[in-house]
């Protein structure tokens, strides 16, 4: 029997619709607006000023700290301002706005197709190039992957995990990136072992995705030290603790990192990414975006630029349906709905889903049945119902006590409950202010 | 354009289509009662449903002053449910009681569905039992759709005969001349209440339930698991004074009270291993009170008791939280 993470999970529609559709390119837009936080962790210091003449691939903000991250212009170009925008958070945030002019990039990326497979960087070296590159992990979470990657005093990483898994309905980027970009991913990956000095990596692919694991096993057998892990469908198996689970069958304590288990996980875009911040000397200013919907007409995977609109790439894709009632960011299950479409394209956005107006709308919600289904299905063994019940009513102590901050907020609960009860709305409530008492008292 | 919190989807079952589900599941059972007991067990089904709905919808709208919605079909559900476990030939005024008890105490004065801690047509089961003990334990004989309602020719349950027989000191092999074969039982040849002979149709029943995922393996498992190895243990001790354990399993309601009232969503425990602790609980105590009772059947009674420590079972066993141990 295929692997798969042993506890709880669920089955939402895969409508993997655009994935026989290869990456195509999209040329960037007349203006483009980088945001400066597109990652976790502090915002990135601007380092441009207005009328600055940009190249593709210049730093244009600068890291602000350990846990935080370079930015570098997508577009070649004019700073036309610094200015605050909406961002895909929703929340208004900084951005550099720059107007676009010819597409001239930065003389040392490598932009030829020649696939670059030796490397001789130390670890040290290559650490270092990914922290200047801006990478961060681009399966959504977008934390630094720099920091991931270096390991702390008293760890010993021993396997590097990859997540092919794109347990997320709809959304099909890392598919496609690894059919079409598979000895590059690979390469990637043997980058990232000799950062964190592992001779083990075991790439973790569902089920559903045969071709990208039959390839990827092919190309495998001339890299040493690289598994693929065909694993059965269930979500939220993109879950780093789910899938080290599925993979090592290694349980992350509570509280706890990967790398209390030994374990780096990195997506299959990262390890792209880092492949070309290091063979290409290219830091990442553009991604792999699933724009993708039912009623779209040219459900897509795009090569885009951060900072150029959102609707620019609905456009690409066969333009805004009319029946559009809800545009979201990422997949229907852990993505952000937008509030404009005028939002600019992001290190962590991995897909745009548009929604029909009639899949857009909450349905009403009824008194909980005590039906036993949301504590089946959670893949952290919690009792969302409890967690729900506990933030209505305000009782943390109690909260923190169900292990409410174990929640990744991965939505199963909410999903499957048959009375259609906000439990994930109110976990986060309950984990916002569990979160606040528990940083008060360690302070 | 519309903003909302993740997820964005929902699954497919909503409370209606997982009552209907269970609807569906009794189905079968229904109709061989109607064989079996002909026009009584469709007069009694009839009356109870109809009376729950009515009660329910009357209770919402003028003691809660709600908007009454009927459409959950959990209402249905207690109907049928009372209806399966009560004698075919019991007179509509009776019915009309056990309707207004299961849905007014049973469920209504808690605050209707998802508040209630008993299982609503065992309360109005219980409470008929209890105050009209005649009536409620004159079982019609089985006949071919027969067309008698209150007249019909009643005679014991198996499981009345059994007792009374090992009360009596009868020999095992002559009580067991005098009840039905278990091949008959299964197919619900037998006295009883109406909707607890079938047992072959409630096990389509269950079937379907586990099939679509109405239900998990759990609670049934564990309750007729627990009644075979306690009544297995009994049997194979004293083969004259016990029954075998396929004998318990078919008679007075077991697979009725196992798949269909055990496994109610809001009076049983959440986590897995609470459902096969309660589970365990109510096979125990229905061979506790079957064999050591004054009571031949028991299902009933355990069920509710079990219903009891439900909070109890849900505060101290929790589900195997994942990465449980501490970061050392
Ligand atoms: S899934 Fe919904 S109805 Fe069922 S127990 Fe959980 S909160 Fe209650
Ligand atoms: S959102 Fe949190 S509580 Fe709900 S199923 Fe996922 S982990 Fe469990």
């Amino acid at each position: 029997m295929a692997k798969t993470f042993s506890k709880g999970g669920v089955h939402p529609p895969e409508n993997k619709l655009s994935a026989n559709s290869a990456i195509q390119i999209v040329p960037p837009t007349n203006v483009v607006s980088i945001p400066v936080s597109q990652h976790m962790g502090a915002p990135s210091s601007v380092i441009v000023k207005k009328n600055d003449q940009v190249k593709v691939g210049q730093l244009i903000a600068q890291s602000a700290g350990f846990v935080s991250a370079n930015i570098h212009s997508s577009v070649s170009g004019v700073v036309q301002k610094i200015n605050t925008i909406i961002d895909t958070s929703g929340y208004k945030r900084k951005a550099v706005i720059i107007k676009v002019e010819g597409d001239e990039w930065m003389e040392n990326i490598d932009r030829s197709a020649q696939i670059i497979r030796n490397f001789t960087m130390s670890s040290e070296e290559i650490i270092k190039r990914i922290n200047e590159f801006g990478i961060v992990g681009l399966g959504g979470a977008t934390f630094p992957s720099h920091v991931k990657l270096s390991i702390p005093k008293g760890k010993v990483a021993k396997v590097l995990v990859i997540n092919g898994v794109e347990c997320e309905p709809y959304l099909t980027a890392d598919h496609r990136l690894m059919l079409e970009k598979g000895e590059e991913i690979l390469i990637g990956i043997e980058i990232q072992m000799k950062a964190i000095n592992v001779s083990r990596a075991i790439i973790g692919i569902e089920n559903n995705k045969p071709d990208a694991i039959a390839h990827l096993t092919k190309l495998a057998s001339s890299f040493k030290g690289i598994e693929i892990v065909g694993l059965k469908v269930k979500y939220p198996q993109g879950g780093e603790k789910q899938l080290i689970k599925a993979v090592m069958n290694r349980e992350v304590p509570s509280g706890g990192l990967p790398i209390d288990v030994g374990a780096v996980v990195h997506n299959v875009g990262t390890a792209f990414a880092v492949y070309e911040a290091v063979q290409k000397n290219k830091p990442l200013f553009e991604r792999v975006v699933t724009v993708t919907g039912k009623s779209l007409s040219k459900p897509s995977n795009f090569m885009a630029r951060i900072g150029v609109p959102i609707s620019n790439l609905i456009e690409a894709a066969g333009g805004l349906p009319e029946d559009t009632g809800k545009v979201i960011s990422g997949g229907p299950m852990m993505g952000k709905s937008l509030n404009s479409l005028e939002v600019p394209m992001a290190k962590g956005v991995s897909g745009v889903l548009i929604m029909p107006d009639n899949e857009s709308s909450r349905r009403r919600q009824a008194a909980c049945i005590r039906c036993a289904k949301c504590v089946s299905v959670c893949p952290m063994g919690l009792e969302p119902y409890i967690l729900m019940t506990l933030a209505e009513r305000e009782m943390w102590e109690r909260e923190e006590n169900e292990r409410i901050m174990d929640c990744i907020e991965c939505g199963s609960c909410s999903f499957v409950c048959p009375s259609n009860r906000a439990l994930l709305d109110y976990i986060r409530l309950g984990k916002g202010a569990v979160g606040k008492i528990m940083r008060a008292r360690k302070a | 354009m519309k903003i909302s919190p993740s997820p964005h989807n929902y699954g497919k079952d909503s409370v209606s289509s997982l009552m209907y589900g269970v609807i569906v599941a009794m189905i079968p059972a229904m109709l061989v009662s109607f064989y079996f007991f002909g026009l009584g067990a469709i007069i009694v089904t009839l009356t109870s449903v109809v009376s729950a709905m009515a009660f329910e919808w009357l209770i919402t709208k003028y003691l809660l002053k709600k908007e009454p919605s009927l459409i959950d079909g959990s209402a249905i559900i207690t109907g049928l449910l009372l209806a399966f476990n009560v004698p075919s030939n019991l007179p509509i005024w009776i019915i009309l009681i056990g309707s207004l008890v299961a849905i007014g105490m049973g469920k209504m004065s808690f605050g209707g569905l998802g508040n209630n801690p008993f299982n609503p047509a065992l309360v109005g089961r219980v409470f008929l039992l209890i105050s009209f003990p005649v009536q409620m334990t004159k079982w019609p004989l089985p006949g071919n759709f027969p067309m008698e309602y209150a007249d019909a020719a009643t005679g014991a349950t198996p499981l009345g005969v059994m007792k009374e027989g090992i009360n009596n000191g009868e020999p095992m092999a002559d009580i067991l001349q005098n009840i039905p074969s278990h091949m008959q039982m299964f197919y619900g040849q037998m006295g009883g209440s109406l909707g607890e002979v079938a047992g072959l149709a409630l096990l389509i029943g269950c079937l379907y339930m586990l099939f679509r995922g109405i239900i998990t393996w759990h609670i049934p498992v564990s309750v007729l698991g627990s009644i075979a190895i306690f009544t297995g243990i009994l049997h194979l001790a004293s083969p004259e004074k016990f029954a075998d354990p396929l004998f318990h399993i078919l008679t007075g309601g077991v697979l009725l009270g196992a798949f269909f009232m055990a496994t109610d969503y809001v009076t049983s425990p959440m986590s897995q291993k609470g459902q096969i602790v309660f589970g365990v609980g109510i096979g125990v105590l229905t061979v506790v009170i079957r064999v050591f009772g004054a009571y031949p059947e028991g299902v009933s009674f355990a069920i509710l008791i079990m219903n009891a420590f439900v909070p109890l079972i849900n505060n101290y066993i929790k589900p195997k939280r994942f990465g449980e141990v501490k970061v050392a």
